[in-house]
Formats: C-alpha cells, structure tokens, sequence
C-alpha cells in the first residue's frame, strides 16, 4: 500500500516536472530569438512507402541535424489515424513547430485546430490539406501536383502529334484520397483533353507501390491490350508496371510507352536503361527550405503561404547524364 | 453427390461466388479464360490470379491450421516483411549478389529467422497461456518495427536474377510462386489429412485439457502449428518481395493477415476452432485474389473498390451462415412436398 502511495506521488511529481517545463518552453517563444538548440520542431512523416519518401525523411533528418535544432520525428505507415496521434503528442509536448505531409487531403480540421489553439504553427510539406480554413497553416511548401501532371500530359501531346490514331493510355493512380493522385490525374487530364485522340481506357489506384503497380498493371493490359501508354503517378509504380509489360511479351519503353512522376534513382536508371520514356520530376530535397521556414516562424517573420519546390523534367538522354551526381 | 449434400456443402457457396466472379470477368472482357504460352511461359488472367494469389494462399494454409486450435495468428504479415527484409539485406551486403549460392544462403536464413519467431509466438501461447490474439499482436506490431530496423527505413532494391525466380521465374511454363503454393498445399493436406495429425490438431481445437488427459500432447502440438504458420508467411514474404524485387519494409504483407483470415473463413473453417477445411482455403483465398482482379478487369473506381469488396464477402457470409441456410433448407423442403420420399431421404443425409 505504501509502495503504492511512494508511485503515485512519484508519477504526480514527474507530471508536474513535465507540465512545469512545457509552460517554460511556451513562454520562451514568445520572447526574442531562441538559439536553434533550443527550437523542437515535430515533424509527421506519412510513412516510406517509396524511395521518394525515403529521400525526403532523409534529407528533412539532414538538414535539421545540421542547423542544430530538435527534430522529433515520426512514421504513420500511410495510416492517417497514426500521423493525428503524432500530431496530438506533439501538442502535447509543446514543440515550437509542428510539419508534417498529411496521408490524405481531409479529416485534419479538428487536429489542426487544436495545433492552432495551443499556439502551435504547422507547416505542411510536400501534401496540401483541403480546408476551408487556410488560418490553420502557417505555409505549404511542397511541388504543384497539378503542373506535374499537366507536364506529363504535355509530353504525351507532344509525342504523338504527328499521330492521328487513337492512343490509348492506362493510368496508373496513387492512394485514392492522396492529393498527389487526385492533382496528377487532373493536371494531366487537363492537357491531354484538348485531343480526343486521348483516351484514357483505365485507371486504377497501385497505392503508390511497386507491387500494386505490377498488379494493376497486369490485369489492366490483358482487358485493355491495345493500351500503348502507361501513365504512372509516381515512379514506384511505373517500375512495377515494366515488369508487368515484360511479362506480356512486349517491350517498355517501345510497343508501351512509360510516363511516370518523381525521379527517384530506380526510376532514372529505368529511364536512362530505355525503359521509361520521360519522368517529371518532383523533388523531395525540402529540407534545407523547412528549416528556413522553421527559422522565420520561431523569429516571428511572416512566411509565403505557398512555396514550391525547384523541379525540372528528365528525357531518356538527360536521365543518363544526371544519373552519376543523382543524390537519391 | 446428390443435390441435397451438395447444398448443405460449406463450399458451395464459396464455389458458387467463385463462378460468378468468373464469370462476372468473363462478360466485361471477353478473354478472361484465355491461356497462351508468352516466352515459353503461360500467359493469362488466370494465371495471374494463381500467381498473386500464391502468398495469400501459404499463409492462409498456415493460418487454416493454426485456427483449428482456436487460435489466430495475426503476426503473418510483419513475418513476411521480416523475412523479405532478412533476404534483400543480406543479397544486398554480399559481394555477389547474383550468385544461387547468396540467394540459397539468404533464404534459408530467413526461413530460420522465421521459425524462431513462430517458436516465439507458440511459446507465448502453448507455454504461457497468452491469448493467441494478443500473444500474435506483441509480434505484428514489433515485427514491423524490427523489419523497418533491419532496413534501416529504406526500400531495399535487389538486383539479383536467382532471387527474382522466386516470386517472378517459372518452372516448365508454370509460375514458381504457384508451384510453390501446391508443394505446400499438398504438403499440409497430406500430414494432416493421412496421418492423424489434423484430428489431433482438431481435439485441441475443441478442448485443450480433455485432449491432454486423454494423451495428446497440445503444447507441443500448438507451438508447431505457430511454427508452421510462421515458416509459411517467411516464404509468402519472400515470393511477394522476390516479386516486386525489393525489399519494403512498410508495405510487403500489409494486412495479408486479414486476407488470409478472411480466405479461411470464406473456405468455412469456424474460428471457435475444432475443424477445418483446407480445400476450403484454397477456394477462399481464390475467391479474395479473383475479385481484386475482378476490380481492375470490370474498372470499378478505385473510390468505390473497397465498397465492391465488402458486398461480395458480406454476400458470402451471409450465404454460409448456418441461418441462411436452414432457411434454405426450409424452402427446398416446401417445394418438395409431396414427394414424401425425397424428404425421408433429404433427414437421412442431414442427419
């Protein structure tokens, strides 16, 4: 009984000792400029579901390590439920800056409210949120889906212009929900209309992996076989979808043509390997531009609500150049 | 078989749902049960059904018997991403990555890793008593933790043509990753189906104690079981990363311990355990794969797919359900009345 007593006493003492210093932390930031030692940035990352994710965690756990701030990072396997519980320990914890790529665009107003309440300012990367509420956000730093997919369509219209036969294009969808996959497919869509000769014949979600894309890409080519095109949202899945034409006894990159988004180092050797025909770029080397924004907003400088990413486009023969001083 | 035995059948109606999903694919593209031999391999929508359905139905197998204890292994999936973890690391850190030998090596030590972990979760249960859906939780959650440690959070790419034959390659035109799935099939069918191994198996299902008085020895019966569905879910992990030919530690085996569940369950194995059906596995993890194929063949959006799917297993359960089909039974007894003699024999053959 006791012994019982000694424990709660101990666990009340070790809450008041956290609540104590997270009021501290509070006060802090509102006063003049904290050293970046002293700055805890909690950072939601939607999972690793690609090497392009990859390559962002990396590059977003590079940059913090080297401005010498806090990074608290965490995973939510893709799983929107898990990435709110992060956010809501975050707020808990009462960092300076909460970032984070939301699985999916909805569902957030309720946890960013409380962000909001708390005096907590999120930046979202790489993702947007679809909010009537833009005071929810202090930024969005992130590349625009739907230029990426307007790129893409703007080299399939290119391509076949001397074509006046119908082509057939199978789209290769991401997570359905995901604003990757909802601006892509429309970014796209949007260019190629102008010609009915674009048909899109298929399109379904390979949730942004190699194996969905492979499968997908499999079914789809038997009930559609005079697809000539494969548009894929991200490059992942356009590696899956090369296996799966091999199978079929045809050739990438020739009897079907492979677009696919992200330029990940798989997808650039593919490309550079003549098995893909043109990637859109989409880089996930944010880091070094969330620690600027991170910065500003601790200082209490006003930031951009929107930021884009730099980003460019790869032919086969530009890939094969690029690819020995390719970071990810 | 006479009608009436083929209806009160557990597996008719998973057979049944089968067909129409055949051919509900059949009507939207018209070469569905098309075969053709493609670079000296077959070459088909069915024969991506058997390929892609492979891994559900391994673990599935290992699950079915794991069931009949009533128990239930939710581990499967993380043991999967270990196990495709396991492989692609050590192909990877070898100077030869192209060698049979690395590739031997690296999934036989999967394999290992993986019956160490199956001995793991039978120990929990058999030894110290843990509820096997807790006992298979602590493992599904560090499981995955543990694979995306060993991958260091990164998806492994391997580039090595003895591993990709694995979940990719075929054996006289047939997929290895099917050959493999019938080798485990019969494997299990056999041992526990000509010995007395599955009723053993079964008595435990239906009372642990009563079957240790009377002389079988359940422990030990159960940890092989875990064992078994571990050691299956390892080679389901390495034909789905042999597959994708990469190694992802958050994606391989994601929820393929629902599938597999759902594959025994559609075949009309009860989770209170005491009896199984291994051909009705087979028939359920078939009908799971057809209609994920049946999804992309008939272009039902992706917004709508989960939907689709749930009517068709709800459809499903609601056939199999002891209810449903007394009530069937009912309706075919009041259309044969008058015919005394069909329902004497109708009671015979329930009974």
């Amino acid at each position: 009984m006791i012994r019982k007593m000694i424990g709660a006493v101990a666990v009340g003492a070790f809450l008041l000792a956290l609540t104590g210093c997270s009021t501290a932390s509070g006060t802090g930031s509102a006063g003049a400029a904290k050293a970046p030692g002293d700055i805890v940035v909690g950072f939601a990352q939607v999972g690793a579901e690609s090497g392009w994710r990859t390559a962002n965690t990396k590059d977003i756990q590079d940059a913090f390590a080297a401005s010498g701030m806090q990074l608290k990072f965490s995973d939510a396997q893709q799983k929107q439920e898990n990435q709110i519980k992060a956010i809501r320990s975050y707020i808990t914890q009462g960092v300076d800056v909460i970032a984070f790529s939301p699985v999916v665009e909805t569902g957030w107003d309720a946890v960013l409210k409380e962000a909001k309440d708390a005096g907590i300012p999120v930046v979202l990367t790489d993702r947007a949120v679809d909010s009537k509420d833009d005071s929810l956000y202090v930024s969005f730093l992130g590349s625009d889906f739907i230029k990426e997919g307007q790129k893409a369509g703007q080299w399939v219209v290119d391509e076949y212009k001397n074509q006046t036969d119908p082509v057939k294009i199978i789209q290769l969808e991401g997570t359905t929900g995901a604003a990757p996959a909802i601006d892509r497919a429309e970014g796209f869509a949007d260019v190629i209309k102008a010609d009915p000769k674009f048909q899109i014949v298929a399109s379904q979600t390979g949730d942004f992996t190699r194996a969905g894309g492979k499968q997908v890409t499999e079914a789809l080519l038997k009930s559609n076989p005079d697809a000539t095109l494969i548009f894929a949202h991200n490059d992942d899945m356009g590696l899956g979808a090369i296996e799966a034409v091999e199978a079929a006894g045809k050739v990438p990159g020739k009897d079907i043509k492979i677009v696919t988004i992200d330029a990940v180092k798989d997808g650039m050797k593919a490309l550079s390997d003549g098995k893909i025909n043109f990637i859109v770029e989409c880089s996930p080397l944010l880091g070094k531009q969330l620690v600027d924004i991170v910065k500003k907003v601790v200082a209490g400088e006003s930031v951009e609500k929107r930021i884009l990413t730099e980003e460019t486009t790869f032919t086969q023969e530009q890939a094969t150049a690029a690819l020995p001083t390719r970071q990810y | 078989m006479n009608a009436s035995r083929m209806f009160s059948s557990r597996l008719f109606w998973p057979v049944v749902m089968l067909l129409v999903l055949f051919i509900i694919n059949l009507v939207a593209f018209p070469g569905f049960f098309s075969l053709e031999v493609k670079n000296g391999h077959l070459f088909g929508s069915l024969v991506d059904i058997a390929r892609n359905g492979a891994p559900t139905l391994i673990i599935a197998v290992g699950m079915t018997l794991v069931i009949a204890t009533r128990g239930i292994d939710l581990s499967v999936g993380a043991v999967c991403a270990i196990a495709g973890a396991v492989a692609c690391s050590i192909i990877l850190g070898s100077p030869e990555p192209g060698s049979i030998g690395t590739v031997a090596v690296a999934v036989i030590v999967a394999l290992l890793i993986a019956l160490v972990l199956g001995l793991w979760n039978g120990f929990l249960v058999a030894v110290l008593g843990i509820q096997p859906i807790i006992a298979t939780l602590i493992l599904m959650t560090a499981g995955r933790g543990a694979a995306m440690l060993i991958t260091e959070g990164q998806i492994l790419t391997v580039n090595s043509p003895p591993f990709k034959v694995i979940g990719s390659g075929f054996v006289l035109g047939i997929p290895v990753s099917v050959v493999i799935a019938v080798v485990i099939f019969t494997a299990a069918a056999l041992l526990t189906r000509r010995t007395a191994l599955g009723l053993l198996i079964e008595s435990v299902g239906i009372n642990p104690e009563a079957s240790r008085q009377a002389g079988v020895r359940s422990r030990g019966l159960l940890i092989t079981v875990y064992t078994f569905s571990a050691f299956s879910a390892a080679i389901a992990g390495l034909i789905l990363t042999s597959n994708q030919t990469a190694a992802d530690a958050n994606n391989t085996g994601l929820f393929i311990e629902l599938d597999a569940i759902l594959a025994v369950v559609i075949g009309g194995t009860s989770l209170a355990g005491g009896r199984y059906s291994l051909l009705g596995t087979l028939v359920g993890a078939l009908v799971i794969q057809t209609l994920v194929t049946t999804v992309y063949t008939v272009g039902i959006p992706p917004i709508a797919t989960m939907v689709f799917k749930a009517a068709v297993v709800t459809a499903v359960c609601l056939l199999q359900s002891p209810t449903t089909n007394a009530a069937f039974g009912r309706w075919r007894r009041s259309l044969g009345r008058g015919r005394p003699g069909t329902r004497t024999a109708e009671r015979a053959s329930v009974s």
